[in-house]
């Protein structure tokens, strides 16, 4: 029978093979999809992936926006992909972004109507901050009782969902806002509204960090001490103990960094292009930069990719939507379909296909 | 993960005192394109899909003349921005964003795109290409709460509130009002359920009601689930947003049936003749955008007259919902007799009228 | 305030009922994570078992069609996660994430054509006589047949888990895949049956809310119950018995709570909401304190990937 045998080394050539062939795979069961729902297939691929990229009507605007779509979720990949080769699982991204983001507002909103230059680098500290913290909550109880940080993580998602509600209806409930809940919106608070910085396009303080942190990420990773330590303890954790690694000191590095970056991952966007606390601000970067840092193989370049590959889904999904009619789940199933296809095929990478008589799986 | 909707009445806060002046004007068109956003699914079966009614209405209405489109489930903030700022692009002519929080999304690419029109649901911030929009709900309360005063035996009406902003309360005191007049000993029983759509929710809710000896049930959020608890405990509830007898037929007395199909046919029809103009509208019911599901005949023929008259009387402007004398909670005068109440007072209401019990949470 | 407005009694009722949909996504979920799988998807495969189930139901105007439907439905989209994770090696994280989004979208297509439609209505099971008994009649003998179903899942899954030769195995394997592999058991085939009966019963846990508590279908209607079933795991640290209460427990905050507004008591909401979390990371941080993982019941596998070879 056909058994999945590991290669001694990852295949270099299925590496780009296998993202290549997902999408590929991807189009044609999205185009049968879309068939099925009784739009012309090959009009919706081509506005889903082509169009935002090369259309002339909308490419000059939808390009750089790919940029500020992806970059929280560059950012807070990055940030899960240290953990995540070295088995440590930090799942609550989603509860340090919104942390980071409130405690960017919150010092923006006590300190209003402020003007001085160091509120914005002071609000970039209290973000980073805020998501360190909640990170640290289960990184102190992994190393302090062995407590699973999946769980501890994920959990702290809703705590920190019920907050954001309670902040956005009490303290810092916009005092102008004729009662309704939301803050105050930071874009018209020029000390902390992080602007784009050359107009039109794109590029603010939070694409401009994802950027250097996919170039820092990958010399970390590939040229530091602490990049092999991580690599090692993926690897063979057995090893990585013999060699020095501090087991417990990686768990709070690891889970600090992607705490932080999520942290700023909120605080930039909250004083961006999102602009205002409210009951849900929060969409759900934290869980699709899990998918996206999967995506990317865990690769800084690779997550690059990977979260514009998701931004393009997302820009040209909608622009399918109200050009072709076609509904925001087909759009869904789609992204769904896209994962599936790139999740299943990396086994290629790592494993090739070798008929075995006789030998069950 | 959750999927939420804020529609946050702001009506007449009057900030943006008409820009009237100094509006362009538009000329008129041959053919339309008309883009609608959506903070849920169509398929929400409440807010959003009947904002997708009122845009069928249009393409209805109008059939060559106009081509509509729509991207539902767009989140608040950027996100929201984005998808204007393509549909603008794309070459429609007016867009309708659906939410409160499309606010300032709205105002930012209404800068960039001046011959795009925008009407802004619920908003309060207008300009010379963005027009505001919102339905007084209240309207329809004051005829439910005439309806649940009259038939509680218990005197205890149940109701289930999603966020503490100023169009629920408005509601809650809109209703309450009504219902103590028809019946000085009813209570209100308030549950706040921090959602606008969490099915299990609110039918935990509407039973935690019905346990306490709540016999009428009024709803401010949009599942059928309170509905049809109502209907197995073979009590009175009333239907939120659209008609939701399918899943009440003895319990719905009538349901508050948000209706925006008059206004969106009126708004596209005056960019096709180009006299479409900046403006701040709020209907109620004699506009339609205010609309109700037939009443339960099981209704005592008396509980049906009251309620019509109220429905007329409110129609033909004779009586405005919120007529002193009304006092706060607290027993401080708000309304001396025969006074009504300002829009930009309702537009914040953030109190409740006397003889309510429960505190506003905040 | 009018707190004996609250009847305790009726309290307890509606809790079995509310606790329904989480108590069976979760002894499924649980199942999966003995035999050392985490599957995230579980509100993807409940909202999956939601619209399969109702619209089943309405086809074909028979609720119990549907819950079968609904648990078909769940399964295979179980069975495309254990496809990926157990066969392709995929990471369980990701992949079940992305069953999420999959199963969101998915739901939404098929029930674009369901929506405002009442679905046939399923029958209480008023038990002849028990249902007459005072005080207990009112709280266990008069719900519909799922709440029964339910709990019998719970006592089968404890009794199966703690009791059977086949459950030992799955524990075994879920503590230790190479070991168990290495004694001849069949590792993939056994995590793949607790894949799909994890995903049947998602599916009848978000049938439940779709035919039963609501009833009607609307996008995104399961609104997080699949979250809850998964920290439900974690809170009763993997022990059958413990995660009917502990489902108890959860569905009961909200109901308390809820009915305490309802009686005229000003709470802080959102604080209230919070608590059940950080109860579950207060238990999960006292089990695993004491005495390590012997205590904690954890399957020491879960999540890891398992290969015969390596």
């Amino acid at each position: 029978m056909l058994v999945l045998e590991k290669r001694p080394e990852p295949s270099a050539l299925w590496r780009w093979l296998a993202p290549i062939l997902a999408v590929v795979l991807t189009l044609v069961a999205g185009g049968v999809m879309f068939a099925i729902l009784g739009k012309d297939p090959l009009a919706a691929i081509r506005m889903i992936f082509w169009d935002p990229l090369f259309n002339e009507t909308f490419a000059a605007y939808a390009r750089p926006q790919l940029l500020v779509k992806a970059a929280p979720l560059i950012l807070i990949a990055l940030g899960l992909s240290f953990g995540f080769r070295a088995n440590i699982w930090n799942i609550g991204a989603e509860g340090q972004y919104i942390m980071g983001a409130l405690a960017a507002a919150g010092v923006a909103l006590a300190l209003y109507p402020l003007d001085a230059w160091w509120l914005f680098p002071l609000m970039i500290v209290a973000g980073a901050l805020g998501g360190f913290l909640w990170a640290m909550i289960p990184a102190f109880l992994r190393t302090r009782f062995g407590t699973n940080e999946i769980l501890v993580s994920l959990m702290l998602v809703y705590v920190a969902e019920a907050f954001q509600a309670a902040m956005a209806l009490g303290p810092m409930r916009n005092p102008e806002g004729h009662g309704f809940p939301g803050s105050r919106n930071l874009q018209d608070y020029p000390a902390a509204h992080n602007a784009e910085l050359v107009a039109g396009t794109g590029m603010h303080w939070g694409v401009v960090t994802a950027l250097l942190a996919v170039v820092i990420g990958h010399i970390v990773l590939n040229r530091h001490l602490f990049g092999f330590q991580v690599r090692l303890t993926g690897q063979a954790p057995k090893a990585a103990r013999f060699a020095g690694v501090d087991a417990d000191r990686l768990v709070v590095i690891c889970l600090g960094i992607s705490g932080a970056l999520a942290g700023l991952a909120g605080m930039f966007e909250i004083s961006g292009p999102s602009g205002q606390v409210s009951i849900d601000f929060n969409i759900g970067y934290g869980f699709t930069a899990i998918i996206v840092a999967f995506l990317g193989r865990l690769h800084p370049i690779g997550i690059l990719l990977a979260g514009l590959l998701m931004a393009l889904s997302y820009i040209g999904g909608e622009l399918a939507q109200f050009g072709l009619g076609v509904p925001a789940a087909a759009i869904k199933a789609l992204q769904g379909m896209l994962l599936f296809f790139l999740l299943g095929v990396d086994v290629f990478t790592n494993y090739r296909l070798r008929w075995q008589p006789g030998r069950a799986g | 993960m959750t999927m939420k909707r804020r529609t946050v009445l702001a009506g007449l806060a009057g900030t943006t005192a008409a820009a009237a002046l100094g509006v362009p004007t538009f000329a008129g068109k041959d053919k339309v394109k008309a883009g609608f956003i959506y903070v849920g699914p169509v398929g929400d079966g409440g807010w959003s899909f009947q904002h997708d009614q009122g845009r069928k209405a249009v393409e209805a209405a109008y059939g060559d003349k106009v081509e509509t489109s729509y991207v539902e489930s767009v989140p608040e903030g950027a996100d929201a921005e984005r998808v204007m700022t393509q549909m603008a692009l794309s070459g429609h002519d007016i867009i309708f964003a659906t939410s409160f929080g499309y606010m300032d999304a709205v105002q930012n690419v209404a800068k960039k795109f001046p011959k795009v029109k925008f009407e802004h649901a619920t908003g309060y911030k207008r300009a010379p290409n963005v027009a505001t929009y919102s339905s007084r709900f209240y309207e329809g309360r004051a005829v439910i709460g005439t309806i649940a005063g009259m038939v509680t035996r218990t005197n205890k009406v149940g109701y289930i509130a999603s966020y503490p902003i100023p169009e629920v309360i408005r509601g809650i005191n809109s209703a309450f009002i009504h219902a103590r007049k028809k019946n000085p000993n009813v209570e209100f029983k308030i549950v706040w359920v921090f959602t606008w759509f969490d099915p299990s929710k609110e039918a935990d809710a509407a039973k935690a009601l019905i346990e306490q000896g709540c016999d009428v049930i009024m709803q401010h959020t949009d599942s059928t689930a309170p509905m049809a608890i109502a209907e197995k405990a073979g009590i009175t509830a009333f239907g939120q947003a659209s008609d939701m007898s399918a899943f009440g037929p003895h319990a719905q007395a009538t349901a508050i049936i948000d209706n925006w199909a008059p206004y969106y046919v009126d708004r596209v029809g005056k960019v096709l003749d180009g006299t479409w103009k900046s403006e701040d509208t709020w209907g109620g019911i004699a506009s339609g955008m205010v609309a109700f599901a037939p009443f339960n005949e099981n209704l005592p023929a008396e509980v049906k007259a009251a309620a019509q008259k109220m429905i007329d009387d409110i129609k033909s402007g004779a009586y405005h919902p919120f007529t002193g004398p009304l006092n706060k909670q607290d027993g401080t005068p708000w309304l001396k007799p025969g006074e009504v109440a300002d829009d930009g007072t309702l537009a914040g209401m953030n109190f409740y009228v006397e003889g309510i019990t429960d505190t506003i949470p905040s | 305030m009018d707190l004996s407005a609250i009847d305790p009694l009726v309290l307890l009722a509606s809790l079995m009922v509310a606790a329904t949909p989480i108590m069976l996504a979760g002894i499924g979920e649980l199942v999966v994570e003995k035999s050392g799988v985490l599957n995230l998807g579980v509100e993807g495969m409940m909202i999956t078992g939601a619209i399969c189930g109702f619209a089943v139901a309405v086809e074909t105007g028979s609720p119990a069609l549907g819950f079968l439907a609904a648990a078909a439905g769940g399964a295979v989209l179980a069975l495309l996660f254990g496809i990926l994770t157990q066969f392709l090696l995929s990471n369980q994280v990701a992949t079940g994430l992305a069953l999420t989004l999959f199963g969101l979208g998915l739901s939404a297509l098929i029930g674009q054509s369901y929506i405002g439609i009442k679905p046939p209505h399923f029958d209480q099971l008023d038990i002849p006589l028990l249902k007459d008994l005072p005080v207990l009649g009112l709280v266990l003998f008069r719900h519909d047949v799922i709440v029964y179903l339910a709990l019998g899942l719970v006592v089968g899954v404890w009794w199966f888990l703690g009791r059977s030769r086949a459950g030992l195995v799955l524990r075994a394997i879920g503590e230790n895949h190479d070991a168990a592999h290495a004694l001849g058991y069949k590792v993939m085939r056994v995590r793949m049956l607790a894949i799909v009966f994890g995903g049947a019963l998602a599916g009848l846990g978000g049938a439940y809310i779709s035919l039963v508590r609501v009833p009607q279908w609307t996008e995104g209607m399961t609104a997080g119950a699949g979250w809850i079933a998964l920290a439900l795991v974690v809170f009763a640290s993997w022990r059958p018995l413990r995660l009917a209460l502990g489902a108890w427990l959860f569905g009961g905050i909200t109901v308390l709570q809820l009915n305490l507004q309802a009686a005229g008591v000003a709470i802080p909401i959102q604080y209230l909401s919070m608590s059940p979390y950080i109860a579950t990371i207060l238990v999960l941080a006292f089990l695993s304190s004491r005495s390590g993982r012997a205590a904690l019941d954890a399957p020491a596998s879960l999540g890891k990937p398992f290969h015969a070879s390596s």
